[in-house]
């Protein structure tokens, strides 16, 4: 997927710090970054010092691995979350190795919920769709990996499996923080479709209907999450 | 013998009694007679009750050098071969039990023996004792047995009519119509001149006593050879130690695992990771939809198709999220993964040891496998439940030192599974039973099958330090 602001001259600039311990990785990743208008202002390898830098540089966003030294379990994401309790408006990505559906819910219930991104590391190989992804945490949109919900999906669960394929898709697409009229291009339909398949989504999962698509992804989240535990 | 004092204290074993000056005085000596006396029982019994398994042998030697022809002598060895493995057992076995008895009296201590325990019917004892070699050693002594028993004969014989001669001569030459005696190398006549050979007789018996220790004392060393399986503090022992490095190899096994799979993470699976960005950022550079573009695009697909296979085989080797986040999680991806519906219910107020948390994954990823590929199932149930152990200390492991694991994976699937037939029971079976635990299946035909496997998380010794 395409979006304007995919030019690197057309955006305002984001300061930046990333947290990786992979050399290679990291420096792809500040590559990447600072080609789409993410200039990376600290580039570090653990949770110690990733707290350390947002508090010194105070960057519009947080790219981390969530496994990192010392002991390499999710202290790059615990550090995140702490990260978004003393300051709740710091745009968070998060990147994992595979998917956890804890660790989306950790970040998730960080702060109020928005500005947050949780995605597979293989998904920054899309360079431009993983910057959009990028630009649209820094705006506050929720991002959790395709592949969460996908998982969420396949439990088996009554409410979720009276929606058909398509309603399916559309909550995919609704949990990845789309609006109508992005969900509509992407499937190729009307809006009023999409509209009509958002309206039997929520009324089958009793979910309130509600025009604010942050309030509406959280909820569908938050259902989704109830049916996990 | 009454005066037991320290330094006068009766002889413990019959070795020492031999070489100790008190050996008559002890009651060693008595024990000696008894055995031997019983000893000569045994073998007239065992004399009688042999007949057909030695038979060919008395035959085959009788015709060697008397010119039978070979095939002659060839049936006569074949048909006591035959006998014996047949046979012989049967007599020896029985032999065996009574004589590590009879051993009691000059050996004192454990003489248990060194079968196995057989399985039930009658079956199952013929294949256990047919094969091993406590049997054999048994039949062994059976055929030792002759040549001792005819020992004890010559010596307890010669030496007590020696004995009774001697004391009665006296009494016989009282008699009037004896005149004469003939002794070794003198005639006596009078009982006056027989009177000291009559005082020879203690002498006699002396002898005999001695000789019955020493032979009662041979006899033991080959009863306890042949008959006595190794001390229960021995093969405990042994067993302990089998116990602690399976248990070792378990540990050794998992830090592997875990190695690997860390290589893997944060090898392999990263560089791929770092390659696929190279291609994406050199698409930016081309135009899309241009032949340089497309084969780049192919690249990187190929790269993320390596990337999830790579990440496939960690889960089946040890999962991240297991050390991470628990067996709850990692339960929960599991079943995320199989194509069958899954059900996931835990009951697991704290982490466990890595060792348990490891084979329980296991346990359930091998048994949803089965299920997926054996079972035709609708719907497949995973419990796990910790029976409360001695929780005093929540959130440590310490509390999980006496609680137990137990493990239910349930299916509604055809049933008829096996776990004697391969199709990785087995292998979870032996994986349990490492860890001291003990699986059950329940698997009828037309199904439910439920496997059912509990662990003790109990510490396991000589933890590699990870």
């Amino acid at each position: 997927m395409r979006t304007d602001s995919s030019g690197p001259d057309a955006v305002t600039p984001v300061p930046t710090v990333l947290a990786e311990d992979g050399v290679l990785l990291r420096e792809g990743l500040v590559g990447v970054l600072e080609r789409f208008g993410f200039p990376v202002v600290a580039a570090v390898e653990d949770g110690e010092a990733l707290v350390g830098a947002v508090t010194e540089h105070r960057p519009g966003l947080v790219v981390t691995d969530i496994r990192m030294p010392p002991d390499f379990t999710d202290e790059g994401l615990r550090a995140a979350v702490r990260l978004r309790q003393e300051n709740p408006g710091l745009a968070v990505v998060a990147l994992s190795q595979y998917v956890e559906l804890s660790y989306a819910t950790d970040l998730l219930d960080s702060g109020d919920g928005k500005g947050v991104g949780y995605l597979l590391k293989q998904r920054v190989g899309d360079v431009r769709e993983f910057a959009s992804v990028l630009r649209r945490v820094v705006e506050g949109a929720t991002f959790v990996d395709p592949e969460v919900v996908r998982q969420l999906l396949r439990r088996s669960s009554d409410p979720l499996e009276r929606l058909t394929a398509r309603e399916r898709q559309v909550l995919e697409l609704m949990a990845e923080g789309h609006s109508n009229g992005a969900i509509a291009r992407k499937l190729v339909v009307s809006d009023a479709a999409v509209g009509k398949h958002v309206g039997n989504i929520l009324a089958k999962l009793d979910l309130p209907p509600d025009d604010d698509i942050h309030r509406r992804v959280q909820a569908v989240l938050a259902y989704l999450r109830t049916q996990s535990n | 013998m009454n005066t037991r004092n320290v330094h006068r204290r009766a002889p413990s074993t019959l070795l020492k009694a031999l070489a100790s000056p008190r050996y008559l005085l002890s009651a060693w000596p008595w024990r000696s007679l008894a055995y031997v006396l019983t000893t000569l029982l045994v073998g007239g019994a065992l004399f009688l009750v042999a007949i057909p398994v030695y038979m060919p042998w008395t035959f085959f030697v009788s015709m060697i050098g008397t010119g039978t022809s070979t095939g002659e002598l060839t049936f006569a060895f074949l048909s006591g071969l035959f006998m014996v493995l047949c046979f012989a057992p049967l007599v020896a076995i029985p032999l065996g039990a009574l004589e590590r008895r009879r051993l009691y009296l000059v050996m004192p201590g454990e003489n248990g023996s060194g079968h196995r325990m057989p399985p039930p019917g009658l079956w199952g004892w013929i294949r256990t004792r047919y094969a091993e070699a406590a049997t054999w050693r048994e039949v062994a002594y059976a055929a030792v047995m002759f040549p001792l028993v005819g020992v004890a004969f010559l010596v307890t014989f010669t030496l007590a009519s020696v004995t009774v001669a001697l004391a009665v001569t006296p009494l016989i030459l009282l008699n009037e119509n004896e005149t004469a005696i003939a002794m070794a190398w003198t005639t006596l006549t009078t009982p006056l001149e027989a009177l000291p050979y009559a005082l020879l007789s203690p002498l006699v018996v002396a002898l005999l006593l001695y000789s019955c220790g020493a032979m009662s004392y041979g006899h033991g060393v080959i009863a306890r050879a042949l008959l006595v399986g190794p001390p229960k503090e021995e093969l405990r022992a042994e067993l302990d130690q089998v116990t602690e490095s399976r248990a070792r190899l378990v540990n050794a096994f998992e830090y592997e695992r875990r190695r690997i799979e860390r290589d893997l993470h944060d090898g392999a699976q990263q560089r791929l990771v770092a390659l696929s960005m190279d291609l994406g950022m050199a698409r930016i550079e081309l135009e899309e939809g241009s032949p340089a573009d497309r084969r780049v695009v192919a690249a990187q697909a190929k790269a993320d198709e390596l990337i999830d296979e790579i990440r496939e085989l960690v889960r089946g080797i040890h999962p991240r999220v297991l050390t991470d986040r628990g067996l709850h999680n990692a339960l929960q991806e599991l079943a995320d993964h199989c194509p069958v519906p899954v059900t996931v219910e835990t009951a697991i107020p704290y982490r466990l040891p890595p060792h348990v948390e490891g084979t329980a994954y296991f346990v359930v990823a091998e048994a949803l496998t089965n299920v997926y590929k054996h079972a035709e199932a609708t719907a497949v149930t995973v419990r796990a439940h910790l029976a409360s152990g001695d929780v005093r200390s929540v959130g440590a492991v310490q509390g999980a030192a006496t609680a137990t694991l137990t493990v239910e994976v349930t299916d509604d699937g055809v049933g008829g599974a096996d776990a004697d037939r391969g199709s990785g029971l087995t292998g979870l079976g032996d994986r349990v039973a490492v860890m001291g635990g003990t699986m059950g299946l329940t698997s009828p035909e037309g199904g439910p099958t439920r496997i059912r496997v509990e662990l003790p998380c109990g510490p396991i010794p000589a933890d590699p330090t990870p």
